[in-house]
């Protein structure tokens, strides 16, 4: 029975980490069709500006979950202005521009903090399961990520904001006619895709040891989540999360760690082969 | 005068001639010491402070007269973690350098990519680092603990101290394979039993399902042969968890890289490990290594097992250089064969003529506020896994790596 326990709280752990790394791509990409390669680099300075504010005596939660995404954000904010405002609609262009925004970066960080592995200890402690001693900072972890889906769903069904944004990105025209600036709403989005992968950087850092090349290691299984969910944002999201999170875990419990990363790539092949629109371009349609 | 073509040509093979012979000269007064270690990216831990140890010990040699009356002169090459970087800088250091010596590899994975291209062009090659053990190959000497000399000791230490049912969660490559193994019949040779095995790529860093799977086959001992910068996540994550009062943690590489000062005081306490040096070494030789480090720009603290073991490579070799009086390898490989010994700060360290390995002090410590402290020490402990498969006085040719069958 505790174990049971222990491998769903395991479970909601991987499914949370991949909604926390997946949802600032999901909206970039999601909502304004900005393939961000540079995503993974902004979860590395996500992870830097925590560690950094917390060794200059700022309290972790506060570095976590305020300093970093705000700092990150006015990064993309940045960026937004300077390269990608230039490139809207052009796909191939924003690839190769953020891939070389995403070294640009890597570079940065390598020359500012050195290529050393750097890191911070976990802020919560552990507790006892029946038999088992489990992380408590999972639990952290799955509650930003309940909180994250609860509040972007809030933000664009309920408020007016969320609806411009929405009609923005259908009909930008449309938009411009009815008084709303496309490129105000499209700085805006960005700046929270931006700051969302902030977040997840800071929050994954004090479970790591940070390197500047770190991000690699997010971006691929953020985009095959993005994809693999589909048009439907938020309902995509927990969809192909919770599929793949799922999976890894079985097949870690089951088999070993290796063959977990195995079966979540074969499942998203899988996936992709047979829903090329991915989960919500079949099921779900028309949802958030 | 005119000048005609044949006398133009005459004239310029001379000037040029003239010109390349300084050159040739100069290149013959310094001894050319080549190494490859990964002074950046995810390995910069173990290779930064070996870069610095080597650099010191060569400029000891230099301030002390040099070799042979000749100046010793590094010629380095960073391999940023990368592992194809390290065939194509050995070629360069054979073919371009033209190194009398080559100090370096880190990973297992490095020494393997490198030492066949140093075999076959007949350049002498040290490798400093202790791994899993096996490698029979008269062109290589290797001065890093081996399991016989390091698990042997750990195994039933670690387990006297916590029970019989050991789980090894090691690093997915040649050394945490060949590791694991011996681990395996450490813990079988000691009455024990093994519970489960896991291994990891080196970019791994998430591993709370296995900290799962670790309670749920009720092991009373972890070990840990995992490496480089993503793995310090297991120790931390092990700690976040709450596992350290729970069950016991051992390790062949942790502190290695001096990841004990990376980790806090909470984190590393009580860990358990052997290795040849601590920092806690209460000997002059060591005291006299830590002031001249710091009197060369290191970092008060940096030194560590890696480092010490790149140090004491440079000066058996020199030694060697001086035995024979050339740099010629095969009259340097055997007079390092008659048994040259050097007492470096870890302690006396003999070179093995029948495999080329080290005879060497192995302590048995524990993590204690991010230090190390010596609980007891094994003086000069011969690798024996090495000798029951290898001898290089009988098999001169020999060149393979030899694994334990289980």
């Amino acid at each position: 029975m505790d174990l049971v326990f222990v491998i769903i709280v395991e479970m909601l752990y991987a499914v949370a980490s991949l909604v926390l790394i997946s949802a600032g791509l999901a909206i970039v990409f999601g909502m304004m069709k900005i393939i961000n390669l540079a995503h993974g680099e902004f979860m590395m300075m996500g992870g830097y500006v925590t560690i950094t504010a917390v060794t200059l005596g700022a309290n972790v939660f506060v570095a976590m979950l305020i300093i970093a995404p705000v700092v990150v954000g006015l990064i993309g904010l940045v960026v937004e202005r300077l390269v990608i405002r230039h490139l809207y609609g052009r796909l191939v262009d924003t690839m190769l521009a953020t891939w070389g925004l995403s070294l640009f970066f890597i570079g940065l960080a390598t020359m500012i903090f050195g290529n050393t592995t750097t890191g911070i200890s976990t802020p919560i402690s552990g507790f006892t399961v029946g038999n088992y001693q489990v992380n408590g900072y999972n639990f952290f972890i799955i509650l930003i990520a309940i909180v994250l889906l609860g509040l972007m769903y809030a933000v664009l069904k309920g408020t007016r904001l969320g609806l411009i944004a929405r009609g923005a990105m259908q009909l930008p025209d449309m938009a411009a006619a009815l008084g709303y600036s496309p490129e105000r709403i499209y700085m805006a989005t960005f700046f929270c895709g931006s700051a969302l992968s902030g977040l997840a950087g800071a929050i994954l850092a004090p479970l790591v040891g940070l390197v500047p090349t770190s991000g690699g290691a997010y971006i691929a299984k953020a985009f095959i989540t993005v994809i693999a969910g589909g048009p439907s944002l938020i309902t995509g999201l927990m969809a192909s999360s919770g599929l793949f999170g799922f999976i890894s875990q079985i097949f870690t419990f089951a088999v070993s760690p290796v063959m977990g990363e195995v079966a979540l790539l074969v499942a998203a092949v899988v996936l992709l082969r047979l829903l090329p629109q991915g989960v919500t371009g079949k099921f779900f349609r028309g949802r958030l | 005068m005119s000048i005609n073509r044949r006398h133009f040509l005459a004239s310029a093979a001379a000037a040029t001639g003239a010109i390349m012979l300084p050159r040739a000269v100069m290149a013959a007064d310094t001894i050319k010491l080549g190494s490859v270690l990964d002074v950046s990216g995810i390995f910069d831990a173990y290779g930064k402070p070996m870069d610095m140890a080597m650099r010191l010990a060569v400029s000891q040699i230099n301030a002390a007269g040099g070799l042979l009356g000749k100046q010793v002169e590094v010629v380095g090459y960073d391999t940023q973690s990368d592992m194809a970087l390290y065939s194509q800088y050995a070629q360069q250091l054979v073919r371009e350098d033209k190194v009398d010596v080559v100090h370096g590899g880190i990973l297992s994975a490095s020494r393997e990519a490198i030492r066949q291209t140093l075999h076959k062009n007949k350049t002498l090659y040290f490798y400093n680092v202790l791994y899993e053990g096996g490698v029979c190959d008269r062109n290589i000497f290797i001065n890093g603990v081996t399991p016989a000399q390091q698990a042997e000791a750990l195994v039933p230490y670690a387990m006297g101290k916590s029970g019989k049912k050991v789980y090894i969660v090691a690093a997915d490559y040649n050394y945490g394979q060949i590791t694991a193994r011996w681990l395996q019949k450490f813990v079988a040779d000691n009455g024990g039993e093994t519970v489960g095995v896991d291994f990891f790529p080196l970019d791994v860093s998430d591993f709370g399902s296995t900290i799962a799977k670790i309670q749920t086959a009720g092991a009373d001992l972890v070990i840990a042969p995992l490496v480089g910068g993503a793995h310090l996540s297991f120790f931390r994550q092990w700690a976040a968890a709450g596992m350290k009062d729970r069950i016991a943690l051992a390790s062949t590489t942790m502190g290695v890289g001096n990841e004990h000062k990376v980790l806090t005081a909470e984190e590393g306490n009580g860990i358990m490990v052997a290795y040849n040096y601590s920092q806690e070494l209460d000997t002059p030789e060591n005291a006299a290594f830590k002031e001249a480090w710091v009197a060369a720009g290191g970092d008060a603290g940096g030194m560590h097992e890696l480092a010490v073991s790149n140090y004491h490579g440079v000066l058996t070799w020199a030694e060697g250089v001086r035995i024979a009086g050339t740099l010629e390898r095969d009259a340097v490989v055997e007079a390092l064969e008659t048994g040259v010994s050097i007492t470096g700060p870890g302690g006396k360290v003999t070179v093995d003529p029948k495999t080329h390995h080290a005879v060497l002090d192995v302590h048995l410590m524990e993590v204690e506020n991010q230090g190390m402290r010596v609980v007891e020490t094994l003086p000069q402990r011969q690798p024996i896994d090495t000798q029951a498969v290898c001898d290089l006085g009988a098999n001169p040719d020999d060149n393979t790596q030899y694994e334990i069958q289980i």
